[in-house]
């Protein structure tokens, strides 16, 4: 991947991302391992079962203040005044902010650089800020909020992006409501189509999904002097700092940021909000601490989605298998600013399977409704409902196994990039050969078909791969490892673990080096005031990224320590090697040190290694693969489908803690099952342009009872020594691509029926029985 | 709570029933028992004043100064420094503040301060014997079964209640058990192997 390709990237996406100082020497590649590739329990578990882990929302401090915010609640108005007076006289109410309030006069530029006012009389989706409160209780401040009276001018909006190009829609912007058009084409598309045996084309549509992490989006802010800190839940305390520092005009060593717990994000917390800044200036304004947590109804507004697509798709394939062409548009929408409303929808297209001949289109507008935020491999999911299905459209088609289509066409490059790069490797036609073979899914395909149907039930069994096109990670990362003068150690470094092991996995990187047991390893994270830079936790990029920076910090450390403990032994530091506690000769054992009685390091009292992310390989992509399988039983009367059983086979280059990898690829597939089956964000598109579902009972996740009872991950190891020196690459976000695709496909198996558009579930199946299927 | 008679125009529905009692449902179904309170007497409560309520949380008393309007949860976090209860969504949806109330899983958002008096109260935190961990703490620690943490306080009290009521569930009991309990991470599989291990460790004890 190129640099600019790096920078583009949503994690990245208005970050000043420095570039790391070249590391040392890079250390080969691990042989075998002790530590790394283990089941470990997580190094934080205590804290997080007992109680004892203070979440950003479980913070308080002295003479804290509650915030709360005034919403538009209109998808597009003006504000025309606004009169917080009552408000200000009410019990317990100790600052009172709207647009015209001085302190509150600063631009906040959402996604892609539009600015608009912290308080913007234009308000272009339900939610949008226009005024907030500190007071001494939540109650205080959420009666003061109601007592806030605005003069809104209502406006008319745009709530379906399938209209929001028609003439005579409403404006979201005055300069009309195409965000771009972005296409893509090599080879020949039409000859390609001349050249199939076959060709099919549908039409696929994914709904507006709203990530809703279990803690709300917030934060507690106070000033101690001109120091503004801020206990964010985030999962980038750098991103949040630097947001804040720019629309308040602060040194950026003026803004700490504090996140050392968060109770998810999926990539709605890459980044700070609107909130973060109102907490600030309120917390000024009253000169006291302001917690302000949004309640859940605002997370559902304003703190992001996953656009809903609406796809097209035509495929050539020839009788043997081979893809000839493909062509694909997507039409999808960022909300009211722009907010990559298309974003790698069509990546899966260009890049998945072989195919010479590649044209897409993406068509980004705007509607009146909040900005979406990366959500969990931004556009891959999309893309995958529509080409894994098509995929198997086209193996029906040809008479071929959707398996034995798939393995015929898999890539040896990464066609969708510029020069064809090759993979460093490239694992999907493992985690298909080795997915179908631990599901046994030709056997129970078979078995299936075999069965002669009585009642209403009907089983079915569905299968989809994908690749995510970052998950390598790369500089830039600055990690310190402090080894104390009785060898315990402390680990510091910015990055935030979000709740995939990411603590977890730096401490036995730690342990592998340094032979320290991981629970004395200490580690201090996720604070701009005491931690080093790191990007945001996202894009799957996290371990590959941070865990070659700990690796080279040990190592600086064990470098040193080597050469004090060759001062005591007096021989060469390249005849020592560390043995748990000691440092032993390798050429006689009986000269050996234990570390915490090295002269070196009880004279200094720490010896600190740091260590710098090396730069990617050159000219070539690192890339994670994935193959997911499932069983499913529909009921042909009722339109319920049951999800019996999942297998996930994942390369990620090297499993490093495979407990929390196991974890990572349940919870993929069960946020998979949400987009699949459940999710939908409805917006009243005729009458109000408001959300109708803003909370989880009509909203519904996947509940224990939704998810696939029986799952079982399948890690495909290929230890890829070229794309850094763990040989790990990124897991979270391939584990959720393939799911939604391989549940509708395991529907097809199972009744014959396409289900092109999300959510599966029995209001949709009913209504295509209807059409499809005949009594008996 | 206030127990709603059920209007034969609305029925009631499970997930309208876990927010209109409050509870963590499935545990209470396990349970096979409704935490149906006597009929409140009618007392009106004035919201501006402040009143005195005596509260028992893992085994202390708690004497306090409440609005009416305060739910169990607020006085838990913001009064008593109980952060182990975690505020989700405060509507009975989510589960993340589930405390036990007499030995039931009940979302703490969904009742009031001034309800809870008289009622033995246990938090995540109460599940500590000293600095060790509980027997469900211990199992969701060894099988992983939480990844962000957020929900797992309440996840947790879900299974004790669970486990209180019925100590050797079924899958379908287990399943059941922690359904009013969201986890977004989706670490559901984890917490199954959680609850299947404190389960066959006690079974191997007896």
């Amino acid at each position: 991947m190129t640099k600019k390709e790096e920078i583009d990237l949503y994690f990245a996406e208005d970050l000043a991302v420095p570039e790391t100082p070249e590391p040392g020497e890079s250390p080969d590649p691990w042989g075998s391992t002790r530590v790394v590739g283990t089941p470990m329990p997580r190094v934080d578990a205590y804290e997080r079962v007992s109680g004892a882990a203070l979440y950003p929302s479980d913070h308080t401090a002295p003479g804290m203040l509650h915030g709360a915010i005034l919403r538009c609640p209109h998808p597009h108005a003006r504000v025309k005044a606004v009169n917080t007076g009552k408000a200000e006289g009410m019990p317990g109410v100790r600052a009172v902010i709207s647009g015209k309030t001085p302190e509150a006069d600063v631009q906040w530029a959402y996604s892609g650089g539009v600015k608009t006012g912290l308080f913007d009389p234009v308000c272009r989706f339900e939610g949008e800020t226009v005024a907030a409160v500190a007071a001494e209780t939540p109650h205080q401040a959420w009666d003061a909020v109601r007592a806030i009276e605005v003069d809104y001018e209502v406006l008319p909006f745009v709530a379906d992006e399938r209209k929001a190009l028609q003439s005579g829609a409403a404006l979201v912007h005055d300069a009309g409501n195409r965000v771009k058009e972005d296409t893509y084409s090599r080879g020949n598309v039409d000859k390609g189509f001349q050249e199939a045996d076959v060709v099919l084309e549908e039409s696929f549509r994914t709904e507006c999904e709203i990530h809703t992490p279990l803690e709300l989006h917030g934060c507690v802010a106070s000033w101690d002097g001109d120091l503004l800190v801020i206990h964010e839940s985030t999962q980038g305390v750098y991103a949040v700092q630097q947001k804040v520092a720019r629309v308040l005009n602060l040194p950026l060593s003026k803004v700490r940021v504090i996140g050392h717990y968060l109770g998810g994000g999926f990539g709605s917390k890459l980044q700070p909000g609107k909130y973060t800044v109102i907490a600030s200036i309120l917390a000024k304004k009253a000169g006291r601490p302001v917690k302000l947590f949004l309640t859940r109804e605002e997370t559902f507004l304003c703190t992001g989605n996953r656009p809903p697509s609406n796809m097209t798709l035509k495929a050539g394939v020839k009788k043997d298998g081979t893809l000839t062409a493909l062509e694909f548009s997507v039409l999808g929408t960022g909300g009211a600013y722009p907010a990559g409303g298309t974003s790698l929808v069509d990546w899966l297209i260009r890049d998945l399977y072989t195919c010479p001949n590649v044209r897409t289109r993406a068509v980004d507008v705007y509607i009146n409704a909040g900005p979406a935020r990366p959500f969990r491999a931004p556009g891959h999911p999309q893309g995958a409902w529509a080409l894994e299905q098509m995929m198997d459209s086209l193996a029906q088609a040809v008479g071929m196994d959707p398996v034995e289509l798939r393995l015929k066409n898999i890539p040896a490059t990464s066609q969708g990039r510029e020069g064809n790069p090759p993979f460093t490797t490239t694992g999907l036609k493992e985690c298909i050969v080795q997915g179908a073979k631990a599901f046994r899914w030709d056997e129970r395909k078979k078995e299936i078909e075999a069965a002669s149907a009585k009642g209403p039930l009907r089983r079915g069994v569905g299968m989809a791969a994908c690749l995510w096109i970052a998950g390598g990670g790369g500089p830039p990362s600055t990690v310190i490892v402090k080894v104390f003068s009785d060898g315990s150690v402390n680990l510091n470094m910015g990055a935030s673990d979000i709740g995939t092991g990411t603590k977890t996995v730096m401490a036995m990187v730690v342990s592998e080096e340094l032979g320290v047991k991981a629970d004395v390893i200490q580690i201090e994270h996720a604070d701009t005031g005491t931690t080093q830079y790191a990007t945001p936790s996202g894009g799957s990029k996290t371990v590959p990224t941070e865990a070659p920076a700990v690796r080279s910090a040990a190592i600086d450390a064990k470098r040193q320590l080597l050469g004090m403990a060759a001062e005591d032994l007096g021989t060469e530091a390249s005849r020592l090697v560390f043995k748990g506690e000691e440092i032993v000769s390798r050429d006689d054992p009986s000269s050996r040190v234990r570390i915490k009685e090295i002269s070196g390091l009880k004279k200094r009292g720490v010896v600190v290694g740091v260590g710098y992310r090396g730069p990617n390989p050159e000219g070539k992509v690192v890339s994670p693969f994935a193959a997911q399988f499932c069983e499913v039983e529909v009921d042909t009367k009722t339109g319920e489908v049951r999800i019996l059983d999942f297998l996930g086979t994942n390369e990620s280059g090297r499993v490093m803690d495979r407990l929390t990898f196991d974890n990572q690829v349940f919870g993929g597939i069960t946020m998979g099952i949400g987009l699949a089956t459940t999710e939908v964000r409805v917006l009243d598109e005729n009458r109000t342009g408001k959300m109708l579902n803003r909370n989880w009972h009509d909203y519904k996740l996947p509940t224990a009872l939704d998810t696939a009872p029986r799952m079982v991950s399948r890690p495909v190891e290929m230890p890829d020594s070229e794309a850094n020196n763990t040989g790990a690459k990124g897991l979270g976000e391939p584990v959720t691509i393939p799911t939604a695709a391989a549940v509708a496909n395991a529907v097809h198996h199972a009744v014959g029926v396409c289900v092109t558009r999300t959510p599966l579930n029995p209001t949709r199946l009913s209504a295509l029985f209807a059409e499809n299927l005949k009594e008996g | 709570m206030q127990d709603k008679k059920t209007n034969s125009r609305f029925p009631v529905t499970r997930r309208g029933f876990i927010a209109a009692m409050g509870t963590g449902a499935a545990a209470v179904l396990a349970a096979g028992r409704l935490p149906v309170q006597a009929a409140p007497e009618e007392t009106v409560m004035d919201p501006s004043e402040m009143h005195k309520i005596t509260l028992r949380i893992n085994g202390r008393t708690r004497r306090l100064l409440v609005e009416p309007r305060w739910t169990l949860l607020f006085v838990l976090r913001e009064r008593l420094g109980l952060t182990g209860a975690k505020a989700g969504c405060e509507r009975g949806e989510c589960g993340a503040c589930t405390v036990l109330i007499n030995d039931v899983p009940r979302y703490a958002c969904m009742t009031l301060a001034v309800e809870a008096e008289g009622a033995d109260i246990v938090t995540l935190e109460g599940l500590m014997a000293g600095e060790e961990l509980g027997a469900v703490q211990n199992a969701f620690l060894e099988e992983d079964a939480f990844q962000c943490g957020y929900c797992t306080p309440g996840q947790i009290m879900a299974v004790e209640g669970l486990l209180r009521k019925t100590p050797d569930p079924s899958e379908d009991e287990i399943w059941r058990g922690v359904s009013g309990n969201l986890c977004r991470c989706g670490a559901y599989t984890h917490i199954f192997e959680a609850v299947k291990r404190v389960a066959g460790t006690r079974r191997g004890r007896s």
